[in-house]
């Protein structure tokens, strides 16, 4: 590959800033009366200098805790909010500045809310867009149709929004936000709230709509089933920083070091309630003859502990546990790892 | 291609005010009763006067129905749709649209401005008209210039409307300061009182602001109290606010996106 023939990054942000200002507000009666006099303000860092891009055809998740600042991040990548300070840019445009030119070529779906009209039913919002994004008559029918059999949308196509089930309109944001053949579409937390059934099929639509027309994805969810069935990328953002860019499973090699080993003794091995004592491992559960044992990458392999246990006690049976990706996000969370 | 889009938008606002209709008939109703105390109590002072402010009492009574049949027309109180999408932050939704933030909310007020132009004022007219017989108009000038009259005097009433929602870019109290606002616009626009019935120094001035364009104006069309040159005239100022009212709100779009603070995740 010739160095000018690197894939240029449709999304690129680099050291990206979001401070809001919020009034402080008093309390009571004279409360109000300060508040309307004086004006104190308080700042809340949402988002404190990120980096990261994202190229054509990628389908990147992100996680993080509430108000980690996923969502303040994707609204400045629209171009509805206005950075603080760093550097955004997608199709090389600074989204702020180009809102309308970047709307064109983009889809965004907010999980929480909709762009949908309440009050009528579905087709009539999803026909509007036709003319909002001026797509032509033909490629529209065309897109529709495909998104009907997908989402099976028919069965509520002419029903109004605000009678729609929760699963029902979020199928119906989706294809609100598809049918103009956006390249890319941000979808912050698209399965919020809906059963196993609707978020399989919304995963499978959201993988067809990245490998069949390339569209270029970037979620956020607290669903880690989301990313690990999804995604091959995953950004951890946390007090507006992000802490993990990366594969899913190069995030075990780095934040997983801890795994466990269960062994079952042999009968009358040791006495019931006695640990074991095990270098570079710790006894963290035990269960009659059923130990688990805790050991870092760090300090041991585990053919090695096994060797050791096998050596010192008789063992009838044993199995090594890798943490849940759950287990380690939490921990990042927390800040433990 | 875009005027398409923005009849479409409109098309929609008339489509969703049909799901109140329940709402509608309750609202005819208030109207009605509204019209009919007005009507007496103009009934009333005319006992002693045959003319006040060159309105005789049929005119007057007229008067009373017509801007009462107004009132929905060009939503004199409580609307609030748009600070409803800032406050709860669903106007995500339609900035991150690659459409006029205005005329998209401009289109939707004609829409449903039509609706209650159908549903609501001629219906109102029709309760006015049986119950104490109106002055029509008798030239199809004045349908013609009521039709163009009635349309700028919905853009002025919605640049007003739209400036109070969009404070709510600013301020978590819009409806605090729209309420306030309103009642300045009750007065202004002439639906206590014609605005001919000031003292002549005051008369002037409330003439010559945006709000006579809301409702005097378009209630002098329909009674052809102005005519001719006048006519022109006052379709003329109405034009001329409809305009600079909706460039300053252009111009208070511009600045609130650019400072946007959406509230909520
Ligand atoms: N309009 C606003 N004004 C003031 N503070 C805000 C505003 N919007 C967000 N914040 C703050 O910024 C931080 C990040 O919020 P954000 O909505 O981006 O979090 P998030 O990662 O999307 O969280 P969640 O998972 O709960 O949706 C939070 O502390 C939030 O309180
Ligand atoms: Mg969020």
């Amino acid at each position: 590959m010739q160095p000018g023939d690197e894939p240029v990054p449709l999304i690129e942000v680099d050291e990206l800033e979001k401070t809001f200002r919020v009034a402080r507000h008093h309390q009571g009666f004279f409360g109000a009366f300060r508040n309307l006099v004086s004006r104190e303000y308080r700042e809340v860092r949402a988002v404190g200098g990120i980096t990261f891009a994202i190229e054509a055809g990628e389908m990147v998740g992100c996680i993080g805790p509430n108000g980690a600042g996923k969502s303040t991040t994707i609204k400045m990548l629209t171009g509805i909010l206005v950075p603080s300070a760093g550097r955004v840019e997608v199709f090389g445009m600074v989204p702020h500045r180009r809102r309308t030119d970047v709307a064109r070529r983009i889809g965004v779906v907010f999980g929480q809310r909709t762009q949908l009209w309440w009050d009528l039913p579905l087709v009539e919002s999803l026909d509007l867009l036709r003319y909002i994004y001026r797509v032509p008559e033909s490629r529209f029918r065309e897109n529709l149709d495909q998104f009907r059999a997908l989402l099976d949308l028919d069965p509520f196509l002419n029903t109004p929004v605000r009678q729609l089930s929760l699963g029902q309109r979020m199928r119906g944001d989706l294809a609100a936000a598809l049918l103009h053949d956006p390249e890319i579409v941000y979808l912050d937390e698209p399965t919020i709230g809906l059963d196993v059934v609707a978020k399989h099929r919304i995963r499978d639509f959201l993988r067809r709509i990245n490998r069949e027309r390339g569209v270029t994805i970037l979620l956020t969810t607290h669903d880690m089933i989301d990313i690990e069935q999804l995604c091959s990328r995953l950004l951890i953002i946390d007090h507006g920083k992000l802490l993990y860019d990366g594969g899913l499973e190069k995030i075990r090699g780095r934040f997983g070091t801890e795994r466990t080993l269960v062994v079952d003794l042999a009968e009358g091995e040791v006495e019931d309630s006695a640990p074991l004592a095990v270098l570079y491992a710790r006894e963290v559960r035990a269960d009659g003859p059923r130990r688990w044992l805790r050991f870092s990458r760090d300090d041991t392999t585990a053919a090695d502990l096994i060797a050791t246990v096998a050596s010192r006690y008789r063992l009838r049976d044993l199995s090594i546990e890798e943490p849940e990706i759950e287990a380690i996000i939490r921990r990042i969370y927390e800040g433990n790892w | 291609m875009s005027t398409r889009l923005y009849w479409e938008i409109g098309k929609r606002a008339f489509q969703r005010q049909l799901a109140y209709r329940t709402a509608n008939l309750a609202g005819l109703f208030t109207n009605a009763c509204f019209g009919y105390l007005r009507g007496s109590v103009f009934i009333a002072l005319y006992q002693t006067e045959r003319s006040i402010g060159g309105y005789d009492v049929s005119a007057a009574v007229t008067f009373t129905w017509v801007t009462q049949a107004l009132i929905m027309v060009v939503f004199l109180w409580g609307w609030w749709d748009v600070e409803e999408t800032i406050r709860t932050g669903d106007v995500v939704s339609d900035l991150a649209k690659p459409f006029s933030y205005l005329g998209f909310w401009l289109a939707r007020d004609y829409g449903r401005a039509l609706y209650h132009l159908l549903f609501r004022c001629c219906p109102i007219l029709l309760i006015g008209e049986v119950m104490f017989g109106l002055r029509w108009p008798t030239s199809p000038v004045t349908w013609a210039a009521l039709a163009l009259s009635l349309t700028l005097a919905v853009a002025i009433s919605f640049a007003w409307r739209f400036t109070l929602n969009l404070t709510a870019f600013w301020t978590t109290d819009a409806r605090g300061i729209g309420g306030l606002a309103s009642i300045l616009s009750t007065l202004l626009c002439g639906l206590l009182v014609p605005l001919p019935y000031f003292p002549d120094t005051v008369r002037r001035v409330v003439e010559a602001l945006p709000f006579a364009g809301i409702l005097q104006i378009p209630a002098d069309v329909f009674l052809e109290r102005v005519t001719g040159a006048g006519l022109l005239l006052a379709l003329g100022q109405q034009a001329l606010w409809a305009g600079v009212m909706l460039g300053a709100t252009q111009l208070l779009v511009m600045a609130a996106t650019r400072r946007v603070v959406v509230q909520g995740g």
